[in-house]
């Protein structure tokens, strides 16, 4: 058992890295606990990943030894270190969508809380440490289910590839991820961490152990993130089928790769906020405090990484929603040059926004309008890809179906969750709004409203390609149905206590916010209750669902002209690319053929098309 | 080596894929050094002890640019298939890579007397250097593995990438140094 295996590995690396540790404070005389910690755990990730099965594929041969591999296999596949993509996909995907349901549970119990004025679940530190966890754990899966679940399944099929260019490196951003969720789920027994997601110090310097892991585990995911985005980067360059011009490219593609190259370059920095946060603690080092330290070199450096962090969650969304509009529509995207445009006009923008995330922070005044105008102006590139889902949309007989229901639901919350944005990007209204529920409401309605509900919606369209089996239309529905009212409902009304004034991340408040609350908090588990019809569709369907045929959808794009889940290689005959991938309403383009110039011998008769 | 399906549609050879995947990860970790260099002037200015030791900076320069030239010839060798002269070269880049560590080493002992990690100088001076060294460290034990690939074979063959990819390497962590050494020495 590979799993056994890396914990009893992770177990001994975490024993002699923190022996080392221990020896040596016990000849300095420091503290021991932090440092054990930290050393320890570098050893056990060490341990853990050649546990789970690195050594066997890729250690061995840093040693000159034979490696093995054997991506096949029945359900153990998924337990071990695999390098196929599509395992990696679904590994991610399953792990993300414990989390996900775990983290709305810790959110129904803040719901819980805020129900009324007074305190009643949580004590303040057991409340602080569950928004704390709640907003983490969020953060990962909107980063990692898009870019690591639905890319990793989806990218290399889409654009005709056998597997990614470095399936190792792919397989191991993946098994850097349990050790995350695993640290922090442990954060509550050893302190919690209070001070939100962003880990602002000095409350992130002074926090119990629990803070220290939190950290560990930011860093640790940073390192997935940026191998991920490496890879993709590569694969689109690299392993497009013959005749996949940049033109021809699907526009999911385009997003995973702009995505990508933000999340190579930027995720650097929030490890260098972490890194800079433990070697504090560990080192006692002075970048936040006195003297000549400053908290606000936290500030730029967490928000250089993290403001464009949310166009790495929602890049690849918008990407899938124009995906599912255009083959639901049978219509082309409208305006594709100019979605690549814009997908390019925020990646380049999204590097000069983050001080709007400081306006109220004591950082020179003279910076705050600069970034005011620059943050304004992402809005351009954000207005053209939605013009583009609206022109796609425009006189088209649409096919409703519950993926094409979720990705309209996109556009709709995207609408508010932008329109909301303005007043927190314009200096001064943020003051007003800033730290208030306004920020809140308006956050979720960007990335819930606008990347959750894409990633459902790529969840139903892609589950017959990833099971093989078609899921319940009825149940799905229903799902949408209140999933999209339920939380329309939890978050219009959460603006109104934010516009007057009521603070996030408290667990006590005024009595006069209660009735909006009491509201909000309502809704809330009503919404949490609507994953209930998903959870049994997924897992009944994935069981016991009927059939689903190559192709159920008739897109044209080319991961659905393989078997349905596809073969180990992707295609059994290499598609050759020979037209634009959304040419509906036009018999004579051709996305792919199959079938010529293949050197496979195991030549089978092409699938689907 | 590994029992991975044949890639047959690609257009670009494993090398190829290999030196578009390195240099991808050099430009993110540059955007990591681009971090650790802002970091100083923000907490530290633009001032400088005057306890630094100008006279240990350049020579740890000097020692690291003279290992890349080592490095640089070992690659040449290894693409003109000159095993004896390769493994030599590595072995030195390998050595004065070493000598670099405790030239840092001593660095950290003379700093911790004037300006200890408690300090605002002390904080940037042993952030950059630390990170910077265990990047070295790194690349020592890279070519350490390359060596260990290639001490017995009599031509490159498939281990071309190997030797390129732990000198372009070195040459990055290099490059890395000549941008810390004049933030952390030469600011006046």
């Amino acid at each position: 058992m590979p799993l056994v295996r890396g914990v009893i590995y992770a177990a001994i690396g975490f024993a002699i890295g923190g022996s080392i540790s221990l020896g040596i404070t016990n000849m300095t005389g420091e503290d021991y606990k932090e440092p054990m910690i930290v050393l320890g755990y570098v050893f056990a990730i060490i341990g853990w990943l050649m546990g789970v099965g690195m050594w066997k594929i890729w250690g061995r041969e840093w040693f000159g030894k034979s490696t093995v591999n054997d991506p096949t296999g029945g359900w153990e596949r998924y337990l071990k270190f695999n390098t196929d993509h599509k395992v990696i996909g679904i590994q991610y995907l399953a792990t993300l969508a414990v989390v996900f349901l775990l983290a709305g549970l810790l959110a129904m119990g803040l719901r819980a809380e805020l129900a009324d004025s007074g305190q009643n679940v949580f004590t303040k530190n057991t409340y602080n440490t569950t928004m704390s966890l709640h907003g983490i754990m969020m953060i990962a899966v909107a980063v990692a289910a898009v870019m690591g679940g639905f890319s990793n399944y989806v990218l290399p099929l889409i654009i005709g590839a056998e597997d990614v260019a470095f399936p190792r490196i792919n397989a191991l951003s993946f098994w850097v991820v349990p050790p995350v969720v695993v640290l922090l789920l442990l954060t509550p027994l050893f302190g919690g961490f209070d001070f939100g997601w962003t880990a602002y110090p000095p409350l992130a310097t002074q926090a119990p152990i629990g803070g220290l892991l939190f950290e560990l585990a930011f860093l640790t995911f940073g390192i997935s993130s940026i191998l991920g985005g490496l890879n993709f980067i590569a694969t689109i360059i690299t392993q497009r089928a013959p005749g996949m011009t940049w033109g021809r490219m699907p526009i999911f593609a385009w997003s995973v790769l702009a995505a990508s190259i933000i999340s190579l370059t930027a995720t650097q920095w929030v490890a260098y906020g972490m890194l800079m946060i433990i070697f504090e603690r560990v080192f006692n080092m002075v970048f936040f405090s006195p003297p000549g330290g400053n908290a606000l070199l936290y500030e730029h450096i967490f928000w250089f990484y993290s403001h464009p962090a949310v166009y790495i969650m929602i890049l690849p969304a918008f990407g899938a929603e124009l995906e599912i509009i255009s083959h639901f529509a049978r219509k082309p995207i409208f305006a594709y040059r100019w979605v690549v445009r814009a997908f390019a006009a925020i990646v380049a923008l999204s590097f000069v926004v983050w001080a709007h995330h400081l306006f109220t922070s004591g950082m020179g005044e003279e910076l705050a309008v600069p970034f005011m105008v620059l943050t304004e102006l992402i809005s351009i590139p954000t207005g053209i890809i939605f013009l583009s889902a609206l022109g796609t949309v425009w006189r088209s007989k649409l096919r409703l179906k519950v993926p094409l229901l979720f990705a309209l639901a996109v556009v709709f919350n995207f609408a508010i969750g932008g329109l909301t944005g303005i007043f927190l990007a314009d200096v001064a209204t943020d003051i007003a709004l800033q730290d208030t529920y306004f920020v809140v409401a308006h956050f979720h309605y960007t990335i819930m409203g606008g990347e959750m509900f894409a990633i459902f919606a790529a969840g139903y369209y892609w589950f017959p390609k990833i099971t093989g089996r078609m899921y319940n239309e009825t149940l799905g529905r229903i799902h949408f149905a209140l999933m999209f009212i339920l939380y329309n409902i939890t978050f219009l009304v959460m603006f109104i206590p934010g516009t007057v004034g009521m603070n996030r991340r408290v667990a006590e408040y005024p009595p006069e916010f209660e009735a909006m609350n009491l509201i909000v908090s309502i809704a809330a588990f009503g919404l949490g209750l609507s994953f209930l019809p998903w959870i049994y569709n997924m897992l009944n369907s994935w069981i016991r669902g009927p059939k689903a045929p190559d192709n159920p959808w008739g897109a044209k794009t080319l991961e659905w002209q393989t078997s349905s889940p596809p073969p180990l290689e992707n295609f059994k005959v290499m598609p050759t690319v020979t037209g634009d991938p959304y040419g509906y309403g036009d018999e004579s383009v051709v996305h792919a053929r199959f079938g010529k110039s293949s050197p496979s011998s195991q030549a089978a008769p092409a699938e689907g098309d | 080596m590994t029992i991975h399906v044949p890639n047959v549609n690609h257009r670009f050879d494993p090398l190829t894929i290999n030196r578009l995947g390195l240099w991808l990860f050099l430009v993110s970790d540059a955007s990591f050094f681009i971090a650790l260099l802002s970091s100083r002037v923000f907490v530290s200015g633009t001032s400088t002890p005057d306890e630094i030791n100008q006279v240990l900076g350049l020579s740890l320069t000097v020692l690291l640019l003279l290992s890349s030239l080592t490095a640089y010839r070992a690659e040449v060798a290894a693409e003109n298939n000159d095993m004896s002269h390769m493994k030599n070269m590595l072995l030195a880049t390998m050595g004065m890579g070493i000598l670099f560590v405790f030239g840092v080493g001593y660095e950290w002992y003379e700093a911790l007397q004037h300006f200890p990690p408690s300090t605002g100088f002390g904080t940037v001076l042993f952030t950059l250097t630390g990170v910077h060294v265990t990047h070295v460290a790194t690349g020592i034990l890279t070519l350490g593995f390359v060596y260990f690939r290639v001490r017995k074979i009599e031509t490159i063959g498939d281990n071309l990438f190997a030797v390129e990819g732990a000198v372009k390497w070195w040459h990055f962590v290099d490059v890395a140094w000549v941008f810390i050494y004049p933030t952390l020495y030469l600011l006046k």
